[in-house]
C-alpha cells in the first residue's frame, strides 16, 4: 500500500490536501509554510512545480508562481523542500506540475529523483490520459502514484481510460474554469462527486474555488474523500510573506479550521 | 501527413489541461465533419473571394529581380482585406463557429493582425469578439487596437508574465477552459494542441494553392524556390503545404533579434529545443530547467517562444531551410522593397525579403523565387519612424 492510499484508507475521516507553490516566496518560507500546514492538521501536502507558463491557474498561484521563480525554485529546489518535509513528517507528497518540467529534465530522471526525495504521488496538469503513456511507463517502476483529474465534460470512455491509469486518488475538478477562490462552492462540485462516487472506489478529492471549511463539509457529506485548497492558502501566503512568524500562525490556523471540518464531515455521506 | 493521434511526426499532441479536452474533442469532430460539408465551403469561398479579395495577386518585381538576379514574386497577401493573411484563417474559423452553434469568439493578439482580422470576422458574421493582448503590445500596437475597436471588439489587456502573445495565448486558453460550451477560441497561427495546427494551416493553405495556378500561368512551371517569414508558421505553411511533394526548395525566416548568440531573439527553429507550451509538443524556447524564455524580435508578430508542431517536424525532416533574420537586416528589407517596388511590407514578411536577399549569391538568372509577402506595413510605420528619431 503507498503512503496516499495509507493516508485514505487509515483516517477514518475525510482528508484536508493543503497546496503550496514549491518555493513561493523562496526556499525556507517554503518548507516553513509546509510544516505549519502540516502542523495545523493537513494530511498530504500538494507541492506545485513552478512553471512560466501555468495555463490551468488563476492569479493567486500564477503569481506564486513567478514569485517562485524570481527566487531561484528550481526541480532540485523543489526535491531539496520534499526532502525537508519529510525529515519533519511522514504525511504524503503529491507534486502537481506541467509537463514540460518534467520533459525537459528527462521523464524518468523526473520520477527517479522525486522518488528518491520522498514524493509520493504526480499529478501533470497538461497531460491528458491520451498523452500519458510515456509517462505511464517510467511512474509505473517508481513507487509514484500517477494522479490525474477528472472534469464534469470527461466523457464517460475518457474516464474510463482515466480510472485504468489513475493511482492514488482522483482528482475532481469542481467547475470548468481555472484554480482561484471564489465566493461560494461552485454549483457542479456536489453533482461531480455524487457522480463519480457512483463509478468508483477509488479516492475523490475535489479541488478548484475549494476554500473555506464551509466548502470542505459540503463536498464531504455527498462522499468526497478529501478538499484541496490552493489560492486560499496561497493568498495567506502572499499576504504575510514579508513576515514569517505570522504566515507560519496563520497558515496553522486555516489548517486547524480545515481539519477540523474533516471531523464534521465524517460520516455524513 | 498528419497522422490519426493528431501528430506530425513525433510533434503536435494535445498536452492541456483536463477541462479542455472535451471542447478540443467536440472542435476535432465538428470540424472534421463541417469542412467537407458543401454548404460550408460553398459560404466560406464566397467570403474570401467576395469580402476578402481572393485570389490575391502574385507580383513579378522587375526592379528586385535585376537587383538579385533572378525571378522574384511576391504574394501579395498584404492586399487580403485586414491587410494580413491572418484573414484566411478568421474566416474559416469564425464561419466553423457560427456552423457549430458557439455564440462567441476569443483570440490573442501579438502585433494585432490576427486580433484585427478576428474582429473583422466577427463583425462581419455577427459573433461578439474579445481579444486578449498583453499591455506591453498594446502600448506598442496602439493602432490596431483601435481597428479592433472600431469593429466592435472587446480588447482585453493581459498584464501577466512577459505581457506579451505568450501571455495573451495562456489568458485565452484560461478563458476557454471556462467558456467553451459556448465559446470559439479562434487561434492565430498553426500552434496549440490538435486539430489547431491542422485546422489553422487546411485554411491557409489557399495561399499555396493559388501561388501554383499563378505561377504556371506566369512561368509555365512551378517556382524553384519559396521563402516566408515564420512565428507561430501559419502564413509558412499555407505557402509551404501545397509544394511538400514538388521539388521546390524552402526557406523559412525566423526572427534573428539582436542575433542568435545574443540570446534575445524569436527563432525558435534556429535556437530552440523540442519542449511541450501551449498544449503541443514542438520546438521551443526554453532555459535549462524547461522554463519558456522570453523573447525579442523588432516584430511583435514574430516574438513568440513556439512554433508550428508541422515546421517542427519539416525541420527535422530537413525539407525546409530555417533561418534566423536579425533586426537589423529585417529592417534594411523593410526600406528596400518599398524603394524598389513601391510595397511596404509588415515588419514580418521583411524578413522572408531579408532571406531572398541573403540568397543572392546562390540564385541563378533562370530561379523563379515566390516569397509570401504576408502582411503591409503600415502598422510599422511609426515604430520606425521613431527608431530614427520620429516622424519629421
Amino acid at each position: 500500500m503507498t503512503r496516499i492510499q495509507e493516508a485514505f484508507s487509515s483516517a477514518g475521516r475525510p482528508l484536508f490536501i493543503a497546496f503550496i507553490v514549491a518555493g513561493d516566496p523562496d526556499f525556507e518560507r517554503c518548507v516553513a509554510a509546509a510544516c505549519a500546514l502540516i502542523e495545523g492538521g493537513a494530511d498530504i501536502i500538494e507541492l506545485g512545480v513552478p512553471f512560466s507558463d501555468p495555463v490551468a491557474d488563476g492569479p493567486t498561484i500564477q503569481r506564486a508562481d513567478l514569485r517562485a521563480l524570481c527566487g531561484g525554485a528550481t526541480p532540485e529546489m523543489v526535491f531539496e523542500i520534499v526532502r525537508r518535509i519529510r525529515q519533519y513528517s511522514q504525511v504524503p507528497v503529491v507534486l502537481l506540475t506541467y509537463y514540460n518540467i518534467v520533459l525537459h529534465r528527462g521523464i524518468s530522471r523526473f520520477y527517479r529523483e522525486a522518488d528518491a526525495a520522498g514524493v509520493d504521488g504526480i499529478l501533470i496538469a497538461d497531460m491528458p490520459v491520451e498523452e500519458s503513456g510515456p509517462v505511464m511507463k517510467v511512474a509505473g517502476k517508481t513507487g509514484i502514484d500517477q494522479v490525474f483529474m477528472v472534469c464534469e465534460t470527461t466523457s464517460p470512455e475518457r474516464l474510463n481510460r482515466i480510472f485504468e491509469n489513475a493511482k492514488g486518488f482522483l482528482y475532481l475538478v469542481s467547475h470548468m474554469g481555472v484554480t482561484g477562490v471564489l465566493p461560494t462552492l461552485p454549483a457542479g462540485a456536489t453533482a461531480i462527486v455524487r457522480d463519480i462516487r457512483k463509478k468508483t472506489s477509488m479516492p475523490l478529492a475535489v479541488g478548484f474555488g475549494v476554500a473555506t471549511p464551509a466548502h470542505a463539509i459540503d463536498l464531504y457529506r455527498v462522499g468526497a474523500d478529501a478538499a484541496i485548497a490552493g489560492s486560499a492558502i496561497v493568498a495567506i501566503i502572499e499576504k504575510h510573506r514579508d513576515d514569517p512568524e505570522c504566515m507560519k500562525e496563520s497558515l496553522k490556523n486555516y489548517a486547524v479550521s480545515m481539519r477540523v471540518a474533516t471531523d464534521d464531515g465524517r460520516g455524513g455521506a | 501527413m498528419v497522422v490519426k493521434s493528431g501528430r506530425f511526426g513525433q510533434f503536435g499532441g494535445q498536452y492541456v489541461p483536463e477541462a479542455l479536452m472535451a471542447a478540443l474533442i467536440e472542435l476535432e469532430v465538428s470540424y472534421r465533419k463541417i469542412s467537407r460539408d458543401r454548404e460550408f465551403v460553398r459560404e466560406l469561398n464566397h467570403y474570401l473571394k467576395n469580402y476578402a479579395g481572393r485570389p490575391t495577386p502574385l507580383t513579378y518585381c522587375p526592379n528586385m529581380s535585376k537587383d538579385l538576379g533572378a525571378r522574384i514574386y511576391l504574394k501579395r497577401e498584404d492586399l487580403l482585406h485586414g491587410g494580413a493573411h491572418k484573414l484566411n484563417n478568421t474566416l474559416g474559423q469564425a464561419l466553423l463557429a457560427k456552423y457549430m452553434g458557439k455564440k462567441r469568439l476569443i483570440a490573442e493578439t501579438g502585433a494585432g493582425q490576427h486580433g484585427v482580422a478576428t474582429a473583422i470576422a466577427g463583425a462581419m458574421l455577427n459573433l461578439p469578439v474579445e481579444v486578449y493582448m498583453g499591455t506591453d503590445d498594446i502600448a506598442r500596437q496602439m493602432l490596431n487596437v483601435f481597428r479592433m475597436e472600431l469593429m466592435g471588439a472587446k480588447v482585453i489587456p493581459v498584464s501577466t508574465g512577459s505581457r506579451t502573445l505568450k501571455d495573451a495565448v495562456n489568458e485565452a486558453l484560461r478563458d476557454w477552459v471556462g467558456n467553451a460550451c459556448d465559446t470559439h477560441y479562434l487561434i492565430g497561427s498553426v500552434v496549440g494542441p490538435h486539430p489547431f495546427p491542422l485546422m489553422v494551416r487546411d485554411f491557409q493553405t489557399v495561399i499555396g494553392r493559388e501561388v501554383r495556378k499563378q505561377s504556371m500561368k506566369a512561368e509555365g512551371r512551378l517556382p524553384d524556390h519559396l521563402i516566408a517569414c515564420v512565428g507561430g508558421g501559419s502564413n509558412a505553411i499555407g505557402l509551404f503545404h501545397p509544394f511538400i511533394r514538388d521539388p521546390v526548395a524552402m526557406t523559412g525566416a525566423e526572427a534573428g533579434g539582436h542575433g542568435l548568440m545574443s540570446g534575445e531573439h524569436g527563432a525558435t527553429l534556429c535556437g530552440g529545443s523540442p519542449g511541450v507550451l501551449h498544449g503541443a509538443f514542438s520546438y521551443l524556447l526554453q532555459d535549462e530547467n524547461g522554463q519558456v524564455r522570453e523573447t525579442h524580435s523588432i516584430s511583435a508578430g514574430l516574438d513568440y517562444p513556439g512554433v508550428g508542431p508541422e515546421h517542427s517536424m519539416l525541420k527535422d525532416a530537413g525539407r525546409v531551410n530555417y533561418i534566423a533574420v536579425n533586426d537589423s537586416d529585417a529592417l534594411s528589407a523593410f526600406r528596400y522593397l518599398p524603394r524598389r517596388e513601391g510595397i511596404i511590407p509588415a515588419m514580418e514578411s521583411a524578413h522572408a525579403v531579408a532571406a531572398a536577399i541573403q540568397m543572392k549569391d546562390d540564385l541563378s538568372r533562370d530561379d523563379i523565387v515566390v516569397i509570401n509577402l504576408s502582411g503591409r506595413g503600415d502598422k510599422d510605420v511609426a515604430g520606425v519612424a521613431s527608431l530614427q528619431g520620429g516622424v519629421p
